[in-house]
């Protein structure tokens, strides 16, 4: 066991070093290179891996609220929720800053938020959480989110409808520094919260009555998981766009790895995620160089049929 | 002395609907008590009214302190629980199920402490599942897990235990093995029982006293003897099943 998280912590290590010097320019010889490094490359790899943390562990945090190992982010339509909480604000409020937070991330967390709120009411109100149900209710929340989003483009310039298309796509194009010091802000918070709800995510899993019998709070316990799931979320989304299948992928790659008991996968998670998706970005960037790629098309392109291998496999 | 438990015309609607309508009584410190009744009767509903999930009208005592007043770590340090089905898997073994029995004396981020870990190894111990500790649930069978339930319900160190037909889904061998078992914990650790148990024989072989509800209300409370005279069993299910003429002749004619 120790050995698999050294082997994980050296993994996110060697991703968090070695990717900002990888790309079409070469950072250590161009007279232009410690520029972009400062101000490009390593607030990009940041950014990658702290939306990475944020998504794994939403899926995480998720899978151990429903109990199910499809439950994450995107099949539950929260990332479509956030990306249009996002649009909206997009769309309607960008100027405006919201207490001095990023505006934009506040508008995701709250669309996450409404949607985790609105998925669980539907699967509750029609008997309990059958994978069915949960699914067809985040399928159907997604697709109305995705017909307001289009909505909104299509009434918008064309110069922002092509905006939104490339964020909706996915990828951590950002200029210094603030991008990464705000999502870091958010994670940090819904991680802290998470972490300590580790014993409680565990008692989720004997199911909320004899958790409940045990001890736990379980009321409380959902909705501050909901809150910190919801966050990083919206966070995410609202900086990078809503990148699929992070939280299928990582989670699940992490019980492998370490097992179902959180206090192993929690940290295991979050390693697995930020380095995920810094080699994802990673890749993005240089699989066309000099044409770069969204990194959402990459997590995209492998969740898919990851998706519907755990589909035939499981359920 | 304290009773245990004292409930005092508890009632409770949920969804509009009345399933409790009054129930009362007292189990003393040490008893062994089994609830009968048909079904519907709200039996379960009752156990979990103690365990603090329903907000229920009237009055329900563990301990001398109304359940819907406690931390519900505090009274999960009051009162521990064996459900009815354990049809939900999950992917742990079974020493980490049995320590969830520890969580309401841990605080968030401090480990197991060594009286944790005693307790634990007590409770396999006495159940004989220690052999199972680090088996999955997946592997054991339905008698070998009742006992990891029991277990870790003893873990938690409690002077109460519910438990919702701790055998009914067992083959004889093990409903033998599970009520001995409850009685050895009931008498060694001095655990007040209260069990709802849908088998009148097994209720009545291993209880102090048994109490009957129907139709959300306290039927009948009283030893086992007191219970099984045809009277008291017919109102209860309503039925002419047990045959007058063999059991009271003299009453009858």
């Amino acid at each position: 066991m120790k050995l698999k998280f050294a082997i994980l912590i050296l993994l996110s290590l060697t991703a968090l070093a070695v990717f900002p010097m990888i790309g079409s320019t070469d950072v250590l010889h161009d007279p232009m290179g410690r520029e972009i490094l400062m101000k490009l490359r390593i607030p990009r790899v940041l950014t990658a891996f702290l939306a990475g943390i944020a998504l794994a562990t939403s899926g995480m945090i998720f899978q151990a609220l429903f109990r199910n190992p499809l439950a994450t982010p995107d099949t539950l339509g929260v990332s479509g929720g956030a990306a249009l909480g996002a649009t909206i604000w997009m769309r309607f409020a960008a100027p405006l800053l919201c207490l001095g937070v990023s505006g934009t991330s506040v508008a995701g967390f709250l669309g996450a938020l409404g949607t985790v709120l609105l998925v669980y009411g539907l699967a509750r109100a029609k008997s309990g959480f059958s994978s069915a149900t949960l699914l067809l209710a985040g399928v159907a929340v997604n697709l109305f989110f995705s017909s307001l989003i289009l909505l909104m483009q299509y009434f918008s310039d064309p110069g922002e409808t092509f905006r939104m298309i490339r964020w909706l796509m996915g990828g951590f194009s950002v200029v210094g520094f603030t991008t990464p010091i705000n999502l870091a802000v958010f994670t940090a918070i819904g991680l802290v919260i998470a972490v300590l709800l580790t014993r409680e995510m565990n008692l989720l899993l004997i199911g909320e009555e004899l958790a409940s019998a045990r001890g736990v709070n379980v009321d409380r316990t959902k909705i501050l998981l909901f809150f910190s799931a919801s966050l990083m979320t919206g966070a995410a989304v609202a900086f990078c766009g809503p990148i699929a299948f992070v939280g299928l992928m990582v989670p699940h790659i992490g019980r492998q790895l370490v097992g179902s008991d959180h206090r192993k996968l929690f940290p295991a998670v979050i390693l697995l995620g930020g380095a995920f998706l810094v080699i994802c970005d990673g890749l993005a960037r240089t699989l066309l160089a000099p044409v770069e790629m969204p990194a959402g098309l990459i997590t995209s392109l492998l969740g898919g049929p990851f998706f519907l291998w755990l589909l035939l496999r499981k359920v | 002395m304290n009773n245990a438990i004292q409930i005092e015309n508890l009632a409770l609607e949920l969804n509009g609907s009345p399933i409790l309508r009054g129930v009362s009584f007292d189990i003393g410190q040490g008893e062994y008590v089994s609830i009968i009744g048909p079904n519907g009767a709200g039996k379960t509903t009752l156990l979990r009214c103690l365990l603090g999930m329903y907000p229920y009208s009237g009055s329900a005592k563990i301990g001398g302190t109304e359940c819907r007043g406690y931390d519900s770590r505090a009274l999960a340090r009051q009162v521990s629980y064996v459900p009815q089905t354990h049809d939900i898997e999950f992917p742990l073994a079974v020493y980490d199920f049995v320590m969830m029995g520890r969580y309401p004396y841990l605080s968030a981020l401090s480990p197991a402490q060594k009286q944790d870990e005693d307790a634990v190894e007590q409770a396999l111990e006495i159940t004989g599942t220690t052999q199972f500790r680090t088996r999955t649930f997946r592997t054991l069978s339905g008698g070998e897990r009742q006992k990891v339930y029991i277990a870790a319900a003893l873990a938690q160190e409690t002077p109460v235990m519910l438990l919702d037909e701790p055998a009914t889904f067992l083959d004889w061998r093990h409903q033998t093995e599970v009520m001995r078992l409850l009685k050895k914990i009931n008498v060694e650790r001095g655990v007040t029982i209260l069990a709802v148990n849908h088998d009148l024989n097994s209720a009545a072989h291993w209880s102090d006293r048994i109490i009957a509800l129907k139709d959300g209300r306290t039927l009948f409370t009283g030893t086992p003897h007191e219970l099984i005279q045809p009277a008291p069993l017919e109102t209860l299910f309503e039925t002419a099943f047990v045959r007058k003429e063999t059991l009271a002749p003299a009453s009858e004619q």
